[in-house]
């Protein structure tokens, strides 16, 4: 198979206006004759939902949450970037597009990140519309931050819940669709299978989590806005319910998956504290902008912070990045704060853990100012640790934060699968292998907002209004019994032991060895132990309660199962791709002061793997990634 | 330590609840709550009993998934706090805590400790928005708004739509959830255009969803996780009046002319 990127020729600047004037159009009354299922409502499946309707097109959205409000999106603190430059400090689209691209450590398409920086503005534009209060200076114009991996101050928010006002924003669009009849929306839905008919996409099997009975929905296109799949580390900083099945199963209908191992490892949450922690919580990047990182010079160093003078600590993001310093890309702090622990200096009771200190912040701007920037973060801080952080430094590890691989899309974000489209964090394609702070939202907006609206016209325009297949078509038929068939064999385990504890040992085995560092013999042990691990989850699991009523023991233990077979793919990709890029780092591949060695002779491309069948080895496809405008330098913050 | 819950179990919407007593296993004092359910549930999984059903995703306070009344209090013992950020700490060793669903006719109790609040979104759906199409806005800044209303709506905006108002309310009334989202849109000028349109769609549809009228007890603001206060729905009550002063134009057609 060949992956055709499909990006438009021309100069990079002048692509994606290109692109659009090409694409094919369909006509109002026309528009109203196609149904689009949108599964997700975060920022990419709200903000694409809402706009698909108001264009014309029937959607139905379908989430797994009570309300379409809730998705992880909400939880995203720090803010999101935009090419204003209304600082004047020397911003521009093409220098987002360049900090992206560097930032994403040359893995990511030109071609997909410039119109990504290029519509940036539009969303900022689009948000303040719809009322999202963002953060303001008193002359009443928008005020900025910056944020990692950025010399320039871009990022706009919302006090530390950017994410929650940018998704309510995009939820109360959706809102107004779904009071006007122009989207159907179905929550407590959870999709569990694609259908594919003639190589196309044209619907979805869905279990309503409340009575547990199956549906089938067809629809012209199907667009999937369902997140990351961090969570198959099992702790992260995702929502415990986010999960990857809808886009597993897609990938198990033909999908291909693009470059699993790319995984964000967020430098500041609050560290581990227990066997029977269920998930991690970030403290947003925006608090590098005062706070500093620091360790005790001396290894076992056990004094309390306080005690340990000023010539005694080793602030080493600013030694080791002077240009960058506490604001150094996420991957390069979260490897920096590893090799201290290693190295016998990390603080607190475990000794995984790193101060993030705000003592000078305070000196300099005064308690209250700290408070007005940050104070819900401290809020949050407080309530889980019991530590006041405007007088002890916070303390802080690395952890599973966000997927920058997803099922692969073209230009256009259409998957492999004709009629299947992919946004937001589902997708591999903006970030490549790094993903900047304050990106995430950025892209998911982006996505639904302003590129789905046009590219999924051009798709429609080649099918026949109302010329869907009927849900009595075989294909449904079959999808319908395989997601019987999945959900009847996890019911019939009798075993042992539960779903949470297989997911456990599952995420701490890829932590372990498919981690913030990998090695060819960590990866194959993971490749050994992964698949007994499966074998033994459906000989021993023991799952309560049945399939005809909400049984949450149930929707976990599907997605747990998928999570067995990801993790081999995310630890096979690991394996494969012999360099260190970006949130993938091989220790084999390395220059001396511990920094990634990319290799961009045999590895300058996308991986996308193709499923063959269970128990086959999945074929690796390669996209070239082609450079026309920048040169793929090596990466450096210093 | 350990603790005794006396917990809310239905089997689903239609049947009847009770109250069953279930002793918890050995408990870390730096658990969350939920992590403590979590906890419980592995116990009752591994001896053949039916783990409890709670509603959850986010655990870090910002989603408003989570829903328990804990000991009569929505949310749990702290102000300003979800049940997700509530921790063990708060508890003592052979407590008896009692856990409940958060109770109100408009959100029906779908399974122990699982409600429906599809009412929040069918009031949002009414008018809970500013009525504008992707694609259209003119440059962010544009239109300058005075800090002092962004921050204002920032607080209001606040709501994560939890429901602990209602469930506090002793008419379950959604007043606050309902004055939180008219005051965000309503103090900046974007939202001007449809203030008072707002207020009266929204009202309509809360009083059609079921939830009773406010007689300002101010219970809500004492259980909302993020603290939004009472001067919001001070804000709504004046809006919906001005809103029936103004009363209603004739419908234009959008044809003529």
């Amino acid at each position: 198979m060949k992956l055709e990127s499909n990006i438009p020729a021309g100069p990079l600047a002048q692509k994606w206006e290109k692109r659009k004037f090409d694409y094919k159009l369909v006509n109002p009354a026309n528009k109203r004759k196609y149904e689009v299922i949108v599964v997700g409502a975060g920022l990419a499946g709200a903000s694409a939902a809402a706009t698909l309707a108001e264009l014309g097109y029937r959607v139905k959205n379908f989430v797994y949450h009570d309300s379409p409000r809730r998705a992880h999106s909400i939880a995203a603190q720090g803010g999101i970037n935009a090419a204003k430059n209304y600082q004047n400090d020397g911003d521009s689209v093409h220098r987002l597009f360049y900090d992206t691209i560097k930032g994403g450590d040359f893995r990511a398409r030109e071609a997909n990140v410039h119109r990504l920086a290029e519509v940036s503005v539009n969303i900022i534009d689009q948000c303040v519309a719809q009322g999202v209060p963002f953060a303001r200076e008193y002359g009443g114009l928008l005020d900025n931050r910056s944020f990692g991996g950025a010399q320039v101050s871009r990022t706009f928010y919302a006090r530390g819940q950017t994410g929650q006002q940018l998704l309510l924003g995009a939820y109360s669009a959706l809102c107004r669709q779904i009071g006007l009849g122009a989207v159907q929306s179905h929550t407590r839905s959870e999709m569990l299978d694609l259908v594919v008919v003639d190589g196309q996409a044209k619907g979805i099997i869905v279990r309503d989590l409340i009575t547990g009975a199956i549906s089938r929905h067809a629809a012209d296109a199907v667009v999937l806005a369902t997140g990351g799949y961090g969570n198959v580390y099992n702790l992260s900083t995702y929502a415990r319910h986010s999960n990857a099945t809808a886009i597993w199963r897609a990938y198990k209908r033909g999908a291909c998956f693009a470059n699993p191992c790319f995984t964000q490892i967020h430098p500041t949450c609050i560290p581990v504290s227990g066997d029977y922690q269920s998930k991690l919580t970030l403290m947003s990047e925006s608090l590098r902008n005062d706070g500093r990182i620091w360790v005790p010079k001396k290894a076992g160093d056990k004094r309390p912070p306080a005690e340990i003078p000023e010539a005694e600590r080793d602030y080493y993001l600013e030694r080791l990045y002077p240009s960058f310093g506490n604001l150094a890309p996420r991957d390069i702090s979260s490897r920096a704060a590893k090799r201290v622990c290693d190295e016998g200096r990390g603080v607190g009771e475990s000794g995984l853990g790193v101060y993030l200190d705000f003592a000078e912040a305070i000196r300099r701007l005064g308690e209250d100012k700290i408070r007005e920037r940050y104070g819900n973060l401290f809020d949050i801080y407080h309530e889980i640790t019991n530590e006041n952080a405007y007088r002890v430094p916070m303390r802080i590890y690395p952890a599973i934060h966000y997927m920058m691989g997803g099922l692969w899309v073209d230009y256009n974000l259409m998957s492999n699968l004709p009629g299947l489209f992919v946004l937001g964090e589902a997708n591999f394609s903006d970030h490549g292998a790094n993903r900047l702070g304050a990106s995430a939202l950025m892209q998911g907006l982006a996505d639904g907002y302003f590129i789905i609206p046009y590219t999924l016209g051009n798709y429609l325009a080649t099918q026949k209004p109302d010329q869907r297949p009927s849900t009595d078509h075989p294909a449904f038929k079959e999808a319908e019994e395989n997601v019987r068939g999945i959900i009847k064999r996890l019911l019939s385990r009798k075993g042992k032991r539960s779903t949470a504890d297989f997911h456990k040992q599952l995420g701490r085995l890829l932590w372990e060895h498919c981690g913030m560092a990998r090695t060819e013999a960590s990866l194959n042990k993971a490749l050994q132990a992964i698949p007994v691990l499966r074998e033994e989850f459906w000989q021993n699991l023991n799952l309560p309660g049945e399939a005809e009523s909400l049984n949450q023991s149930l929707e976990r233990a599907g997605r747990v199962a998928d999570y067995m077979e990801l993790a081999e793919l995310l630890c096979r990709d690991a394996l494969e791709r012999r360099e260190s890029c970006g949130g993938h780092f091989r220790e084999e591949y390395q220059y001396e002061d511990g920094e990634a060695r990319r290799d961009d002779e045999n590895f300058a491309h996308v991986a996308a793997w193709e499923y063959q069948g269970p128990d086959k080895a999945p074929v690796r496809h390669i996209e070239p990634l082609v450079y026309e405008e920048t040169k793929m330098s090596t990466r450096s913050y210093k | 330590m350990k603790v005794k819950l006396k917990i809310w179990r239905q089997k689903d919407q239609h049947s009847a609840g009770r109250f069953e007593v279930i002793d918890s296993p050995e408990l870390n004092p730096n658990m969350s709550f939920l992590e403590m359910l979590d906890v419980v549930n592995e116990d009752l999984t591994a001896t053949g009993r039916e783990p409890v059903a709670f509603d959850h995703d986010c655990r870090e306070g910002i989603c408003g998934t989570c829903s328990l009344v804990i000991n009569g209090k929505p949310h749990g013992p702290h102000r300003g706090v979800a049940t997700c950020q509530t921790y063990m700490r708060s508890f003592k060793e052979g407590d008896t805590i009692i856990v409940e669903p958060f109770r109100a006719r408009p959100f029906p109790v779908v399974k122990d400790l699982i409600i429906n609040r599809q009412a929040f979104d069918k009031i949002m759906h009414a008018g809970g928005f500013i009525s504008v199409r992707t694609g259209g806005a003119c440059d962010a800044n544009a239109l300058p708004v005075p800090k002092e209303a962004a921050d204002a709506a920032m607080d209001a905006a606040a709501c994560i739509g939890c429901g602990a108002c209602v469930a506090a309310c002793k008419n379950a009334s959604a007043m606050l959830f309902v004055a939180a989202k008219a005051a965000h849109l309503g103090l900046l000028p974007q939202g001007q255009p449809e203030r008072y349109r707002r207020a009266k769609a929204m009202v309509a549809a809360m009083d059609e969803a079921g939830f009773g009228n406010c007689t300002v007890t101010g219970s809500c603001e004492a259980v909302c996780p993020k603290n939004i206060g009472l001067e919001f729905i001070a804000r709504l009550n004046r809006d919906f009046a001005l809103a029936l002063l103004k009363g209603e134009r004739p419908a234009a057609s959008a044809g003529a002319g």
